[in-house]
C-alpha cells in the first residue's frame, strides 16, 4: 500500500528508508525530508504528554496531489514516515494505524538484536521483509 | 550376495586393471560403468574431461557418499571381498588396492544400482561422508577447505553431483601436487587416492573414527576387519579425542572455540555420536585394547554404542532413520554438539532454565570472530521470541548457526526447523537414558522453586567451600536467606514472633547478619557436633561429601556419559550410608515431638513444603510453652537436627525412606529404577533441606528470644543482687 516507508532517527538522519518504484526515489527522499518539518511541529503542538498510541500516530501529514504523507512517532523520538499512494482508494485510517503498529514491533525487534547499534542503519532481513510486504501490495 | 561377490571376484582381476591403468575396464563392469558414467555425464554440464575409469572412480564414490549405510554395508561386504581378492591378486601397493577396491565397488554397485540404489543426478552426497572421504585423501585442511570453495559446494550448501566430480577432481590434482585452481583440473589425472575408507560404514556408529589410519592390512573377513578399525581407530581416537573433545576447556574457550569448529569441518557435524561415545568408552577402549580385542569384546561394544546411540535419538524417529539422515542435515545438533552447547551456556549463566542476556551474548559472540552483520543476522534467526535474550534452546540454535557458518555454510533465510526452540525443546527433554537426571530436574523445577534457589545457591557455595563445615554454615545462611525471600510468597501464619521476624521480605540481608553471631555460636555447637556425629559414622562422611557432590555434578552435567556410571557407584555408597544414618536417627528421634511431627511432612509432596513449614511452627509454640525441660531437649534436638541438616542432603533422606530403604535395597539391581529413586530421594533431600533449614531458623530465632530473655533476667538478678548482698 505505501510507496515508500522510512525510519528515521532522532537526529533526523535517516536510519532505514525504502521506496518503490526504484525511479522516483529521489522524490520520495526529498517528500520524507520535508515533511520531518510537519512531523516536529506536530509534535511540539502536542505538548509533552505523548503517553498512549494515538499520540504516537501523527496521521496525515500533508497531502499532496500523487500521495499522501503519514507520521508516527515512538517514544524515543524515532520517526516513522510513510507515503502512500494517493491513486488507491482511499486507505483507511485504522489501516495506516495498524501498518505502523507493525512497523514500530518490527523496529523493537530489531533494537532488541544485541549485535545493534542504536543509530546505525538497519540491516535486519526481518525487517525487509515486513517493509517488503507492506509495500508489496501496491503493485 | 554370493554371486555378487564371485562376480565381482571374477571383473576384480580387470577392474583392478582398469583402475591402476585408467584404461577402459572390462566388458561387464565397463557396461555397468558405462552405465553409470552415462547417467552421471549427461548431468554433468561442467566440461570435465573425465575417463571412464574416474567416471567410475567417482560416481561409485559418490553413490557411497550418498547411499544409507544399510545399502552400503551390504555391498561393502561384497566389495571387501572382491577387494580382498583384487588386491591379492593384482599384489599392489595399499593405494591402488584402496584404488581397486574403490573401483571395485561399481561391480556391485551396479548389480544393485540397476534397481535403483545409484542416485540420481539431483542427489546430495551427505556432507559427513564427504567429508570423511575427503580426510582419507589425507590432503591438509586448508586443501580441502579450498578445494570445497573451489568446487561451489559452500556456494550451493550442499555437495551436489558436479561438485562433488570437481571436487574429486580437485584432490586427484592437489594430490599429485598441482595447485588447487579450476584449471587444474582440466587435464588428464590420476585417480584421486584415498586411504582405507571403506570399513568405516559398517558400524555406522564410527564413520570417523577412522580417518587417517592406514591399514594396509588385507581384510579377510568384513568382522576382523571392523574389529582391527575400531582398535586402531579407537586408538587414534584417543589421540584425538583431546584434541578435538569440545567438551573440555572453557577456560580457553576462544581458542577451543575456534578448534571446535574447525575440526567439525566437512560435516563433521554429526560425528560427535561417535566421539561422545568414544570418550566414554576410553577407558574401557584401554583395557580391551590391550587385551588385544577380540570379536567377544568388540561385539558388545559396537552394540551398546548402537543401542545408546538409539536409546539417545528421539523416540519418534526410528533408530535407522535417525542414523541415516543425521548426516545429511548440517542443521541438526548432535548430541555432543548440544553438550558442548550446554556446557558453554552454564559457563555464561549457571541456570539452564534461564537465559542469556543480550550483551553477555554479544561479547561471547563476538569472539568467534564473524562479522557483527552477520552475528546479527545469526541473532534475528535464533531470538525467535525477539526478547533480547537467549534461552537455552535459542542459544544453542544460535551457537550452531555460528558454528556452521564458520564451516562455509551460507546461513539459512529463516531458521530450520530442527533448530527452532520448541523443536529443540522437545530434544533436549527426550527420554535419553542419561535425560533422566535432566527430566527430573526440569519437572522439579517449575515445581520447587525453593530447593532450585536452595540448589543453585548450594552449588555456588559448594563450588566456593571445600571443607564441610563452612558450606554448612553458607548453607545454612543461604537457605536461610533463600527461605526468607521466597517465604516472602506464602501466606504464613504469623503467631510467633519468629515468622515475623523470619519473614523479612522487606528486609532482605541486613537481618540475617544480627543472628549471625549467634548462628556462629550455635553452629559451632554444630560443628562440634557434626565432628562428634561423624565420628560416630565414619561411613557417613565420604557419603556425605560424595552426595553433595552428585548432586552438583547432576545438577551442572546433564549429558555426561561418564557421570552416570559414577553415580551409580555412589548411590550404591549413598545406600549404605543412608542405612547407617536411618539406624542412627532411630535411636536420638524417639522422644522428639517435633522430630515425628517432622516425618509425616517430609514425606508430604513437595509443593508443600511451606504448609509443611508452618504446622511445624505451629508445633513449636505447643512444646515452647510448656517447660523449660523440654526446651533444653530443645539444644540437643536443635543440634541434632542441625547435624542432620548438614547432612540433611543425604541423611533426611532416610525419613522418608526408612521404610523405604529395604525395598531401595532390594530393587538395587534394577539401574532404571535406581536413577528414579534417586531422583525421588534426591527431591525429598531438597525439600526436607527446605523444611530443615525453615525450622533452623526459626529456632534460631528462638535461641535469640531465649538469649534475650535469659540476659533480661539476669539483669533482672543483677538488680537484684545487691539488695540481697546487703
Amino acid at each position: 500500500m505505501a510507496v515508500c516507508i522510512a525510519v528515521i532517527a532522532k537526529e533526523n538522519y535517516p536510519l532505514y528508508i525504502r521506496s518503490i518504484p526504484a525511479e522516483q526515489e529521489l522524490k520520495f527522499h526529498y517528500t520524507v525530508h520535508t515533511s520531518l518539518d510537519v512531523v516536529d511541529e506536530k509534535v511540539s503542538a502536542m505538548g509533552k504528554a505523548l503517553v498512549d498510541q494515538r499520540e504516537l500516530y501523527l496521521g496525515l501529514l500533508y497531502p499532496t496531489e500523487d500521495y499522501k504523507v503519514y507520521g508516527y512517532v515512538t517514544n524515543s523520538k524515532v520517526k516513522f514516515v510513510m507515503v502512500v499512494d494517493s491513486s488507491n482508494t482511499a486507505l483507511r485510517d485504522n489501516e495506516i494505524r495498524s501498518m505502523f503498529r507493525k512497523l514500530h514491533n518490527s523496529y523493537t525487534d530489531v533494537m532488541c538484536n544485541p549485535f545493534y547499534n542504536p543509530g546505525d542503519r538497519i540491516h535486519s532481513r526481518a525487517f525487509d521483509n515486513m517493509v517488503t510486504s507492506m509495500m508489496v501490495q501496491v503493485c | 550376495m554370493e554371486p555378487g561377490a564371485a562376480a565381482a571376484v571374477g571383473t576384480a582381476g580387470a577392474v583392478g586393471a582398469a583402475a591402476s591403468a585408467g584404461a577402459p575396464a572390462a566388458a561387464a563392469a565397463a557396461a555397468a560403468g558405462a552405465s553409470a558414467a552415462a547417467v552421471s555425464a549427461s548431468y554433468c554440464p561442467l566440461p570435465l574431461p573425465l575417463s571412464d575409469g574416474e567416471q567410475q572412480c567417482y560416481s561409485e564414490l559418490f553413490a557411497r557418499c550418498c547411499c544409507a549405510p544399510a545399502t552400503s554395508s551390504s555391498f561393502f561386504s561384497s566389495s571387501s571381498s572382491s577387494s580382498s581378492s583384487s588386491s591379492s591378486s593384482s599384489s599392489s601397493s595399499s593405494s591402488s588396492s584402496s584404488s581397486s577396491s574403490s573401483a571395485g565397488h561399481p561391480q556391485p554397485a551396479a548389480e544393485l544400482g540397476r534397481g535403483a540404489s545409484l542416485p540420481g543426478p539431483a542427489a546430495t552426497a551427505g556432507a559427513n561422508q564427504v567429508g570423511d572421504l575427503f580426510r582419507a585423501s589425507q590432503l591438509p585442511a586448508e586443501t580441502l577447505h579450498q578445494i570445497t570453495e573451489l568446487c561451489g559446494a559452500k556456494r550451493v550448501g550442499y555437495f551436489g553431483l558436479t561438485q562433488f566430480y570437481v571436487a574429486l577432481k580437485l584432490i586427484a590434482a592437489a594430490q599429485s601436487g598441482l595447485p588447487v585452481q579450476v584449471e587444474s583440473i582440466k587435464c588428464e589425472l590420476p585417480l584421486p587416492q584415498f586411504m582405507a575408507l571403506k570399513n568405516d560404514e559398517i558400524r555406522y556408529s564410527n564413520p570417523t573414527e577412522l580417518h587417517g589410519m592406514k591399514c594396509q592390512i588385507p581384510y579377510v573377513t568384513m568382522e576382523k576387519n571392523s574389529f582391527k578399525r575400531v582398535d586402531d581407530g579407537e586408538k587414534q581416537q584417543e589421540k584425538m579425542s583431546p584434541i578435538m573433545s569440545p567438551v573440555s576447556s572453557p577456560p580457553s574457550s576462544p581458542s577451543s572455540y575456534q578448534r571446535v569448529p574447525l575440526t567439525y569441518g566437512y560435516g563433521k557435524l554429526r560425528s560427535g555420536m561417535d566421539q561422545m561415545h568414544a570418550a566414554p568408552y576410553e577407558t574401557r577402549q584401554h583395557t580391551l585394547q590391550q587385551e588385544g580385542s577380540t570379536s567377544g569384546s568388540h561385539g558388545p561394544k559396537p552394540t551398546r554404542r548402537q543401542t545408546s546411540l538409539i536409546q539417545s535419538l528421539s523416540v519418534e524417529r526410528e533408530p535407522q532413520e535417525s542414523n541415516s539422515n543425521y548426516p545429511d542435515d548440517p542443521w541438526r545438533i548432535t548430541e555432543e554438539q548440544r553438550e558442548y552447547y550446554i556446557n558453554q551456556f552454564k559457563s555464561l549463566q549457571p541456570d539452564l532454565s534461564s537465559f542469556i542476556s543480550g550483551s553477555l551474548a554479544k561479547n561471547f559472540f563476538t569472539k568467534s570472530k564473524l562479522t557483527i552483520p552477520e552475528l546479527s543476522y545469526i541473532w534475528e534467526l535464533s531470538d525467535v521470541d525477539c526478547d533480547g535474550a537467549l534461552t537455552l534452546p535459542e542459544f544453542c540454535a544460535a551457537f550452531h548457526l555460528i558454528v556452521a557458518r564458520k564451516n562455509g555454510y551460507p546461513l539459512p533465510e529463516s531458521l530450520p526447523q530442527t533448530l527452532q526452540p520448541d523443536y529443540l525443546q522437545t530434544a533436549f527433554l527426550k527420554p535419553k537414558w542419561d535425560c533422566a537426571l535432566f527430566d527430573s530436574y526440569s519437572e522439579s523445577m517449575p515445581v520447587n522453586q525453593q530447593p532450585r534457589d536452595l540448589n543453585r545457591i548450594e552449588k555456588s557455595s559448594i563450588k566456593e567451600k571445600t571443607d564441610l563445615t563452612a558450606p554448612a554454615q553458607d548453607v545454612n545462611i543461604d537457605d536461610k536467606q533463600a527461605l526468607k525471600i521466597s517465604s516472602v510468597d506464602e501466606a504464613m501464619p504469623k503467631d510467633l514472633s519468629v515468622d515475623t521476624a523470619a519473614k523479612p521480605g522487606l528486609l532482605p540481608p541486613p537481618p540475617a547478619l544480627p543472628p549471625r553471631p549467634l548462628m556462629s555460636q550455635v553452629l559451632h555447637h554444630n560443628t562440634s557436633n557434626d565432628s562428634i556425629s561423624q565420628t560416630k559414622l565414619p561411613g557417613q562422611l565420604p557419603g556425605y561429601g560424595d552426595f553433595r557432590l552428585l548432586e552438583q555434578v547432576l545438577l551442572t552435567q546433564i549429558g555426561c556419559v561418564w557421570w552416570n556410571f559414577r553415580e551409580q557407584i555412589r548411590k550404591d555408597n549413598d545406600l549404605q550410608t543412608k542405612e547407617q544414618i536411618a539406624e542412627e536417627k532411630d535411636l536420638c528421634q524417639t522422644e522428639q515431638v517435633s522430630e515425628i511431627e517432622l516425618h509425616p511432612q517430609l514425606t508430604r509432596t513437595p509443593s508443600q513444603t511451606e504448609e509443611s513449614g508452618s504446622p511445624v511452627k505451629k508445633d513449636l509454640p505447643h512444646t515452647q510453652p510448656p517447660s523449660k525441660p523440654i526446651r533444653r531437649k530443645f539444644r540437643p534436638e536443635n543440634q541434632v537436627m542441625e547435624n542432620q541438616e548438614p547432612s540433611s542432603v543425604s541423611g533426611t533422606s532416610s525419613v522418608p525412606t526408612v521404610p523405604t530403604v529395604k525395598p531401595h535395597a532390594s530393587i538395587q539391581k534394577q539401574s532404571s529404577k535406581q536413577k528414579k529413586a534417586i531422583q525421588t530421594a534426591i527431591r525429598k533431600n531438597k525439600e526436607a533441606n527446605a523444611v530443615l533449614a525453615r525450622l533452623n531458623s526459626e529456632l534460631q530465632q528462638q535461641l535469640k528470644e531465649v538469649h534475650q530473655e535469659r540476659i533480661a533476667l539476669e539483669n533482672q538478678l543483677e538488680q537484684l543482687r545487691p539488695v540481697t548482698v546487703l
